[in-house]
C-alpha cells in the first residue's frame, strides 16, 4: 500500500520499527502533494524539497545516534496558515500578511517541533479564519476532494482537505466557531476542537479570542488524541490556557463499547433546516451507539435557536478589536503614496482586507459602538450565559451529546457567496460547543446519495475530551466508514 | 427592522477606519441591514438578573515572577515593517500639511 494512503498510527509504528525512514516518507509525500495539489488547492505554502528532504536526513542520521523515537517524530504534517511558523510565511489567506514572516513559532509548533515532525506547509483559510468554505482566502479556495465542484469547508479548508487528500497525514486547524469540526464533515475526516484552554493560543493570530481553539484534522479517532497529545497543555504565554493535568488521550481509544456512558440527543438540533439525507444518517448513528451499549436519552437544550446571533455579535465585535492592529506600520502590507497616517491606516486597511472580513469588522464595530453596545454586544453576552447554562443542566444527565455537524452536505463553490447570513445559517450545530467552551469532534457518518460525506459532533463536559474521543473511536470501531476513501479525478 | 442609512455606514466604516467605494457602502448598508434584522431576535430573550459572559475561563488573575529574559531582537521586531530607518518604525506626516 502506498504510504501516503496511512493513518499516522500506521506510519508512525513502520517509522518506529524501521520499516521506513524519514527520507522515505518525505519523498511519498512530495510526489503526492505533486500529483494531486494542483487540483485540490489546499496548501498556501509547500516547503521546499531541499529543506524537507534535508529534515528528514537529520533525522534519519539523529536515529543512528540515539535510537529514541516520539510519536510524532518524521510525521509528515500541514498547519493551518494563521498559525505562526518561525522563518515560514503566515499568511492567514490575506493580503494583508501576504509577505509576513512571523519571528516567533506558535507554542503548538514549538511543541510539535520538538518531537520532529516534517512540516510539510501552510494549508489554506478563508482570509483570518473568517468562513466556512475557504471562498473568502486571498489565495483562491481549496477544493473538496470528494467533488472538486463543492466547497472543502471552512475556515480550516485547506488543512481538511489535504488530510482527506492524502497530502499530509494530520493537520492543525482553528475553531472558533466551527472552524475545524465543519471542513472535516464536509471532506470525511475526522476533527476535534479542544475545550477552550486546553491548548495554548500563543502565536495564533487572533480572531475571537474568547472563542479560538486550536485542534488537529486526522484521518482517525485514534490520530486526533496522539495529535493531541502532542499539543495540549498549560502555558505561561497565554493567560486563558488552563492549568490543569493532561490525560494521554490515546489510552481513550482502546475501549469497543460505550457501557454506563449516557448519550444526549439535543432535539433543538434537528429541528427546521435539518436535510433530511443528514438527519437520516444521524439517526442511524444513534442506532449505532446504542447498539454498542450507550444509553440514549433525549435532552433539549432551549437556546440553541439563539446561539448565531449571539456568536455573530461576540465574534465580530472581538474581529473588529483584534483586528485594529493591521495598521501598515509594524508588519504586513502598507497601501503606497499615503500623505500622512490617518489615510495610510484607512488606504492600508481597504486594500488589504477582503469583503468578508470588512463586513464582519463593520459589524463588529457597529456592535461595539455608543448607543448600540448594550443592546447588542451586551445582550449577546447575557443570551451566551444562558446558552452555557442550558449546557450545564443537560451535563448533569448526559455524559455526551449527539448533533449533526452542518445542516447539509458540503455546498457547491459559489453557491452561498453572495448571501453571507446564508453562510452565517450553515454554523448552527458547531457555535454552540465554542460559546461554551466544550470540546466536541466531527468523525464520518455516511455519504450522501451525490457521494459526499456527511458528518456526526460529539460534545462534551469541558476538560473531557477523554469521554468525547472514547465515544468517537467506539462509533468509529463499529462503523468503519474510513475505508471509504474520495477518488481524484484529473 | 434594521436599517443601516448611508451615514450610519461611513460613520462605522470611519470608527473601523476603513474606506469604502460607494458600492461597498449600498452593499455593506444592505447586508449589514439584514443581518441585524436577524440578530435583532436576541432582544425578545429575557435577561434580566443573568451575568455576561466575556470569557469560560474562571475570572483569576495570572501572574508570574517579574523576571528578565530575552525577547525579540530589534531586528527580529522590525523584519516585517513596511518601512523602517535607524532601528525605528517610520510612518507618514502625524498631521497633514
Amino acid at each position: 500500500m502506498a504510504l501516503f494512503k496511512l493513518t499516522l498510527k500506521e506510519l508512525q509504528e513502520k517509522f518506529t520499527s524501521g520499516e521506513i525512514s524519514a527520507g522515505e516518507i518525505a519523498r511519498a509525500y512530495l510526489l503526492r502533494i505533486s500529483q494531486v495539489e494542483s487540483k485540490i488547492k489546499a496548501y498556501i505554502s509547500v516547503n521546499s524539497k531541499e529543506s524537507l528532504l534535508e529534515n528528514a536526513q537529520a533525522i534519519d542520521d539523529g536515529l543512528k545516534a540515539w535510537r529514541k523515537t516520539e510519536p510524532l517524530m518524521a510525521m509528515p504534517l500541514g498547519i493551518k496558515d494563521n498559525i505562526c511558523t518561525e522563518g515560514m510565511r503566515t499568511t492567514c489567506g490575506s493580503r494583508m500578511l501576504e509577505h509576513f514572516v512571523p519571528p516567533y513559532n506558535a507554542t503548538v509548533m514549538t511543541r510539535l517541533k520538538a518531537q520532529q515532525p516534517l512540516i510539510l506547509g501552510k494549508t489554506n483559510l478563508d482570509e483570518f479564519a473568517m468562513g466556512s468554505s475557504t471562498e473568502h482566502s486571498a489565495f483562491g479556495p481549496s477544493r473538496n476532494p470528494w467533488s472538486q465542484k463543492h466547497i472543502p469547508g471552512g475556515s480550516s479548508g485547506g488543512s481538511a482537505a489535504a488530510v482527506a487528500a492524502d497530502e499530509c497525514v494530520a493537520a492543525l486547524g482553528s475553531d472558533t466557531g466551527g472552524s475545524i469540526r465543519q471542513p472535516a464533515a464536509c471532506c470525511g475526516v475526522v476533527g476535534l476542537k479542544p475545550t477552550y484552554g486546553r491548548v495554548s493560543r500563543y502565536g495564533l493570530v487572533a480572531f475571537a479570542s474568547s472563542l479560538d481553539q486550536i485542534g488537529p484534522i486526522t484521518k482517525t479517532v485514534t490520530d486526533a488524541a496522539i495529535m493531541l497529545n502532542a499539543i495540549a497543555g498549560h502555558d505561561p504565554l497565554d493567560s486563558t490556557s488552563a492549568n490543569r493535568d493532561v490525560p494521554d488521550f490515546t489510552k481513550s481509544t482502546k475501549k469497543k463499547d460505550l457501557k454506563k456512558l449516557v448519550i444526549g440527543i439535543p432535539h433543538e438540533y434537528f429541528a427546521e433546516g435539518l436535510d433530511t439525507e443528514v438527519a437520516e444518517k444521524i439517526h442511524e448513528a444513534i442506532q449505532v451507539l446504542g447498539g454498542i451499549g450507550g444509553k440514549i436519552q433525549d435532552v433539549t437544550l432551549p437556546s440553541t435557536g439563539r446561539a448565531i446571533a449571539t456568536y455573530y455579535l461576540i465574534a465580530t465585535a472581538e474581529a473588529s478589536s483584534n483586528l485594529a492592529r493591521y495598521d501598515g506600520v509594524k508588519y504586513g502590507f502598507r497601501a503606497k503614496e499615503s500623505q500622512e497616517l490617518a489615510e495610510m491606516y484607512h488606504s492600508t486597511r481597504s486594500q488589504g482586507f477582503g469583503p468578508e472580513v470588512k463586513r464582519r469588522i463593520m459589524l463588529g464595530t457597529y456592535a461595539l459602538s455608543a448607543g448600540y453596545y448594550e443592546a447588542y454586544y451586551g445582550k449577546a453576552q447575557a443570551v451566551r450565559t444562558m446558552i452555557q447554562r442550558d449546557f450545564d443542566a443537560v451535563f448533569q444527565e448526559v455524559d455526551v451529546l449527539v448533533s449533526p455537524v452542518m445542516p447539509t452536505p458540503a455546498f457547491q463553490l459559489g453557491e452561498r457567496l453572495q448571501d453571507p447570513l446564508q453562510m452565517y445559517l450553515s454554523d448552527i450545530y458547531t457555535i454552540p460547543a465554542n460559546l461554551a467552551g466544550l470540546p466536541a469532534i466531527s468523525i464520518p457518518c455516511g455519504l450522501s446519495s451525490k457521494g459526499l460525506p456527511i458528518g456526526l459532533q460529539l460534545m462534551g463536559r469541558r476538560f473531557e475530551e477523554n469521554i468525547v474521543l472514547r465515544a468517537a473511536y467506539a462509533y468509529e470501531q463499529a462503523t468503519n466508514w474510513r475505508s471509504k476513501r474520495p477518488v481524484i479525478r484529473s | 427592522m434594521a436599517h443601516i442609512s448611508q451615514n450610519e455606514v461611513e460613520h462605522v466604516a470611519k470608527l473601523a477606519r476603513l474606506e469604502l467605494t460607494e458600492t461597498e457602502k449600498t452593499l455593506f448598508g444592505e447586508q449589514l441591514s439584514q443581518i441585524l434584522t436577524f440578530v435583532e431576535q436576541l432582544q425578545e430573550v429575557p435577561t434580566e438578573g443573568i451575568p455576561p459572559t466575556a470569557s469560560v475561563v474562571e475570572q483569576e488573575s495570572v501572574l508570574r515572577e517579574d523576571v528578565p529574559r530575552e525577547g525579540l531582537s530589534r531586528e527580529q521586531a522590525l523584519s516585517n515593517a513596511p518601512e523602517t530607518s535607524e532601528g525605528f518604525f517610520v510612518v507618514p506626516k502625524i498631521l497633514g500639511k
